[in-house]
């Protein structure tokens, strides 16, 4: 077990957990603003990769692909709050995680209509695609490291948007106290339709960008989904900067966990043994740290309600 | 007799009396249908035990479904390749009894339940809701990546377990056997919604600070009712997995939880006889829906969506037009 193996995997936990911060910050957001546990996320995500896919694999543009994901997940998210989510938002968590479950349904079974049951595939381009040496002899894949930069781009676009802009403010605004901005003369629908869709923007970048690593598939979303879930309860619902470290932390662990879990095993048991037993404590070890830190903060890290 | 109580008749005289038309029509897979259906209502009628009475929305109810279902096949499984489970203190082979089964299975999730409960009634509402989600896939990774017990592929157990005087191997005698637990667990949920115990945890759901000013402590309340709902919901599972005759990590996944909790709702959150209504429903739809198409799951989804946002109370209380009666 060399340094450099070492490097590389905690470079894969970050770029892990970044794409898990773009996930989670949608959810966080809608979550904080409008009440709504939204269970339909990783449909969204879902959508995002196969936009990506369809219209790089028409285009041959990896880049129009992003674009399409980006627009595609964006519109199908403002869609969906104009037709379905508007109408939960009065109701309890019960019938909110009950409608967004059809929703996945819908979207699940829609996309497979339209796609077909089997994987489509989004190519890594040209330009990004090798490895690049880093300092200290790690060799590190191009378009892994360019996944790092475009989520801490994105994180840092978030914040700005969120601290410095008009709409952040009303964002915050509207997590304080909604009835309050509405009074002020702040069109209440429109906002929550923004952040929805932006919401939706960021799971389908993120679902556009991971499916060039993996395949593009119906369900693609849902493990994915519950790993963000465990991300907010982690950072605390509705903190952005609370999301982006709880994102980092469960990246580390299931990356980290997945290789030195099998291998500290070792030290007490035979190597058969030792492999399946680290490999059951590796899966199950980012929900041992969610519980832990809920004993410790149940509202989470950096959560200020429950 | 109320307009819920006549349905609720119906309900059951349906359910003696397809299977006993279809048996003397000779289509067993009839009765197997409707067996799936008495399984199925029992795990929902486990959840609604904390989900209606207690208000715990929990999405991790398949961790005690898959648990009953792998206690079976565990248990079963050391008999069929004739290796004893443990040697010490006393040499245990295994069994493959059903009472001996459930007994274990309603023990097992029941504990599993109380440290699952001790850890997420800490929380409430969205965090709760996403804990027990996060607890479920917990289970589900363990039981993928656990080898002894099949890990993905799952565990078949030939032969389908005994019970004293019955033979299980006859679907309808196994339909009787499943029908005659989920009476029983009725009349039993039907008890404790009346009972001191019940009306304090309503209380407890409704108003939680008015409960603690009497002086009990809901926390408490929502506990005991976390580890009823789990025990119920655990023996569902151990029935399931002799009607499969097999288990899988399916059993854990948190689709599976949420179908359990569309039975409730499709039903009516918080009626006795929702999950019923809802499981007879879900798995005709199932049965209809798909042979209609390969798609069914997109009518399913247009179905429960217009019902949570149209119909107030679930099947039930759009029949009845009254709300539960703890409201």
């Amino acid at each position: 077990m060399s340094l450099v193996l070492i490097a590389e995997q905690v470079l894969n936990g970050l770029q892990f957990g970044i794409m898990l911060f773009l996930m989670a910050a949608g959810l966080t957001l809608i979550f904080g603003v409008m009440g709504l546990i939204n269970l339909a996320h990783g449909s969204l995500y879902m959508v995002g990769a196969f936009c990506a896919a369809a219209v790089a694999g028409a285009t041959g543009s990896f880049l129009l692909g992003l674009v399409a994901a980006l627009a595609g997940a964006a519109l199908a998210g403002a869609l969906v709050e104009i037709v379905v989510i508007r109408r939960l938002y009065a109701k309890d968590h019960l019938d909110q995680v009950l409608a967004t479950f059809a929703l996945i349904l819908i979207f699940s079974e829609g996309t497979r209509w339209l796609f077909g049951s089997f994987p489509l595939y989004l190519n890594v381009p040209e330009y990004l695609s090798g490895p690049v040496t880093l300092p200290g002899g790690i060799e590190y894949p191009v378009y892994r490291l360019t996944l790092i930069v475009i989520g801490l781009v994105v994180a840092l676009g978030l914040f700005l948007l969120i601290g410095k802009t008009r709409i952040g403010v009303q964002i915050r605004a509207g997590e304080n106290d909604r009835e309050m901005i509405a009074a002020l003369g702040i069109d209440i629908g429109r906002l929550y339709t923004i952040v929805f869709a932006l919401g939706a923007a960021l799971a389908g970048l993120a679902g556009a960008l991971v499916g060039a690593i993996q395949s593009v598939q119906v369900g693609m979303g849902e493990p994915v989904l519950i790993l963000a879930f465990v991300v907010i309860v982690i950072g605390g619902i509705g903190s952005i900067k609370g999301t982006l470290i709880g994102a980092l932390l469960v990246g580390l662990t299931q990356t980290l966990g997945g290789i030195f879990l099998p291998e500290l095993m070792k030290i007490f048991m035979a190597p058969s043994a030792a492999t399946s037993v680290g490999a059951s404590l590796a899966s199950m070890a980012i929900y041992v740290l969610m519980a832990a830190v809920l004993i410790v903060r149940p509202t989470g890290l950096f959560g200020a309600r429950a | 007799m109320t307009r819920e109580g006549i349905v609720n008749a119906l309900v059951l005289v349906c359910l003696v009396l397809v299977p006993g038309w279809a048996f003397y029509a000779g289509e067993t897979f009839t009765i197997t249908l409707a067996t799936r259906v008495v399984i199925l209502a029992l795990a929902a009628v486990g959840l609604n035990i904390a989900l209606g009475l207690g208000g715990l929305v929990s999405l991790g109810h398949a961790v005690f479904f898959g648990l009953g279902g792998y206690t079976m096949g565990i248990l079963a499984y050391h008999v069929q390749a004739y290796e004893p489970l443990f040697e010490w203190p006393f040499l245990f082979e295994g069994t493959k009894s059903m009472p001996a089964i459930w007994l274990a299975a309603v023990v097992l999730s029941a504990l599993t339940a109380f440290v699952i409960g001790l850890l997420c009634l800490r929380t409430s509402g969205a965090y709760f809701i996403m804990i027990t989600l996060a607890f479920g896939q917990m289970f589900y990774f363990f039981s993928i990546s656990w080898s002894a017990y099949g890990g993905e592929d799952g565990l078949s157990i030939y032969v389908r377990n005994g019970f004293p005087g019955l033979n299980t191997l006859d679907p309808i005698q196994f339909y009787g056997l499943c029908f005659c637990v989920l009476v029983v667990v009725l009349w039993f949920a039907s008890r404790l919604n009346r009972s001191r115990f019940g009306l304090a945890l309503n209380a407890a759901r409704q108003s939680p600070e008015r409960v603690e000013a009497v002086g009990l402590r809901p926390f408490h309340l929502r506990l005991t009712a976390f580890v009823i709902s789990g025990a119920v919901t655990g023996l569902a599972g151990a029935l399931f997995a002799d009607l499969n005759r097999f288990v899988s990590p399916a059993m854990f996944s948190w689709q599976m939880s949420g179908e359990i909790m569309i039975l409730v709702i499709l039903g009516g959150v918080g009626r006795l006889y929702g999950p019923v209504v809802g499981a007879i429903v879900f798995v005709a739809l199932e049965h209809v829906l798909g042979d209609l198409s390969d798609y069914w799951h997109i009518y399913l989804g247009l179905l429960l969506l217009t019902v949570v946002l149209f119909v107030r109370g679930g099947l039930i209380g759009a029949v009845t037009g009254r709300r539960a009666a703890h409201d």
